[in-house]
């Protein structure tokens, strides 16, 4: 099965915000980028494109044909995607294992786990 | 063995085993109910066949086999490479594996939620329909069809694995399995019986299945000492608290189930939150109490537990050790305003110390907190009692 790995980084101190991220220890400032090199070379992942702070989003809609934009993302910046992956495994326990060592799970935010569509 | 026990008995095995089988919920189930229609209408008339286990595995197959066979879409539910034969011989007994188990670990997966969880056991290892299910935890049966399908929707399309999950993971899933076992255990204590009975079954077959895990004969202990007050609870539909209980009443070979289940749990080590639970309920059930006992074991599990719910029973058992004063001072630190147990508690502490104004007033905040009716009159008498010097 294949599951995409979707990153919410909630309140996971993050070096996009210097002030959060200096408040950690050395040691984790320096776990986290291992931990998700460790992941990203996990046997059936195959790493997501890695994107910028929400905050830098613009969400368009469009309305009656009129294109309409704003500023930041759809949803909240708090419950906004932080980065995603994609994991070929056995089965559900294999995706939830993995997700659990996503540094974001454990900092204060979270990983959604989505069965990917599949067409045969 | 009446046809109703034998379904009762063999139904879990059945479907488990066509699940493990098929890999698919659904024609599981509908091959399983298949072959025991035909059982009810075949088994009267020409007698039971010498293993009804196996007759029905072997019949529940062959259906599955054959839907399989005039649909063969049906083919891409399942986790076949190849659709068999349908077989002739009845299986063996001994050569049909229980995966039991394997099956009650995926119907309380986590990924699922709790509601779904026992919903998915009631009916695929209880056996209960979908209606009976509905009517127990008093939602519309449309509402619970709807749950039981997008469950197994779940474990399908998100691949829940059905298996039984490996050792480091397994403390965790068995917390998971055991509670959902005595949710459905204190639903059927709430009143209905049926499901206490379904729970114990469910608790006696994971004794078979885990002999070796405290925590499941803990839980079962548990079960069986509460279940042999389950009589004596109530009288004219009141509710009867414990030392008012007519112990004639009580179920004294379940008692004494329970305090061997106990025994078991403590050979093997056991001293978690079933086990100390049970340890509790078999010294409630002693005469006279040993109260100072019970608020150590108290203490015990809250300090595992660190829940407030802990802590009053704590006060409680404090309190009838003789220790109303600390009792009450226990319950000061607890952050249960919205549990009307708190407030019941207190309005009996108080009322105990002559405080009969804050007893009246913590009575009053219970009643307003309170759900249960019968719970409900119990607390209007009490209060009622108030404005009349009692003894006790």
């Amino acid at each position: 099965m294949r599951y995409v790995m979707l990153i919410h980084q909630g309140d996971t101190p993050t070096p996009d915000d210097q002030e959060a991220w200096a408040a950690l220890s050395p040691e984790e400032q320096q776990r986290i980028p291992a931990d998700y090199q460790a992941i990203n070379q996990t046997p059936g992942v195959t790493p997501g494109v890695w994107m910028q702070p929400p905050e830098l989003a613009t969400t368009v809609r469009v309305q009656d044909g009129k294109t309409l934009t704003t500023d930041g993302p759809f949803v909240s910046v708090k419950e906004a995607l932080g980065g995603y992956f994609v994991f070929e495994a056995s089965d559900l326990d294999a995706a939830i294992e993995l997700a659990s060592r996503v540094p974001a799970a454990r900092l204060g935010g979270a990983v959604e786990v989505r069965p990917a569509a599949e067409y045969e | 063995m009446t046809l109703e026990q034998a379904f009762r008995d063999e139904w879990g095995r059945v479907v488990a085993s066509l699940i493990g089988f098929l890999g698919d919920f659904d024609l599981a189930e509908e091959a399983a109910q298949e072959a025991f229609a035909l059982a009810a209408e075949r088994w009267p008339r020409d007698g039971p066949p010498e293993s009804p286990r196996a007759w029905l595995t072997t019949t529940a197959r062959n259906r599955a086999i054959d839907r399989i066979r005039r649909d063969r879409t049906l083919v891409a539910k399942t986790r076949l490479l190849e659709v068999p034969v349908a077989t002739e011989d009845e299986m063996d007994e001994t050569t049909i594996p229980d995966e039991r188990l394997e099956l009650i670990f995926t119907c309380c997966h986590p990924a699922l939620e709790l509601d779904a969880q026992v919903a998915l056991t009631l009916r695929t290892l209880g056996g209960l329909t979908t209606e009976e299910i509905a009517r127990a935890f008093l939602v519309p049966q449309e509402t619970m069809a709807k749950r039981l399908v997008r469950a197994k929707k779940k474990i399908h399309a998100a691949g829940i694995p059905f298996r039984v999950p490996p050792a480091h993971q397994l403390p965790d899933r068995l917390a998971a399995v055991l509670a959902v076992v005595y949710l459905v255990f204190n639903e059927g204590y709430g009143g209905r019986g049926d499901l206490a009975t379904e729970a114990l079954r469910l608790g006696g077959a994971l004794v078979e299945l885990l002999p070796d895990e405290p925590e499941v004969h803990g839980l079962v202990a548990l079960m069986l000492i509460n279940d042999a007050r389950r009589e004596a609870r109530f009288a004219d539909g009141e509710l009867v608290l414990l030392h008012d209980q007519d112990r004639a009443l009580w179920d004294s070979e379940r008692i004494a189930a329970g305090r061997r289940s106990l025994q078991r749990a403590l050979a093997l080590g056991g001293r978690e939150s079933y086990v100390l639970q049970a340890a509790i309920a078999a010294l409630h059930v002693e005469d006279p109490v040993d109260w100072a006992e019970v608020a150590a074991l108290y203490a015990e599990l809250g300090a595992i537990t660190g829940s407030d719910v802990v802590e009053l029973n704590r006060a409680v058992a404090l309190a009838e050790g003789g220790d109303v004063e600390a009792a009450l001072a226990v319950t000061d630190r607890l952050d249960l305003e919205r549990y009307h147990y708190l407030h019941a508690t207190r309005g009996e502490l108080l009322r105990r110390l002559g405080r009969a104004d804050e007893a009246r007033a913590a009575y009053d905040r219970a009643l307003e907190l309170v759900t249960a009716e019968p719970e409900r009159r119990f607390l209007e008498q009490r209060r009622a009692d108030l404005e009349t010097p009692s003894t006790r």
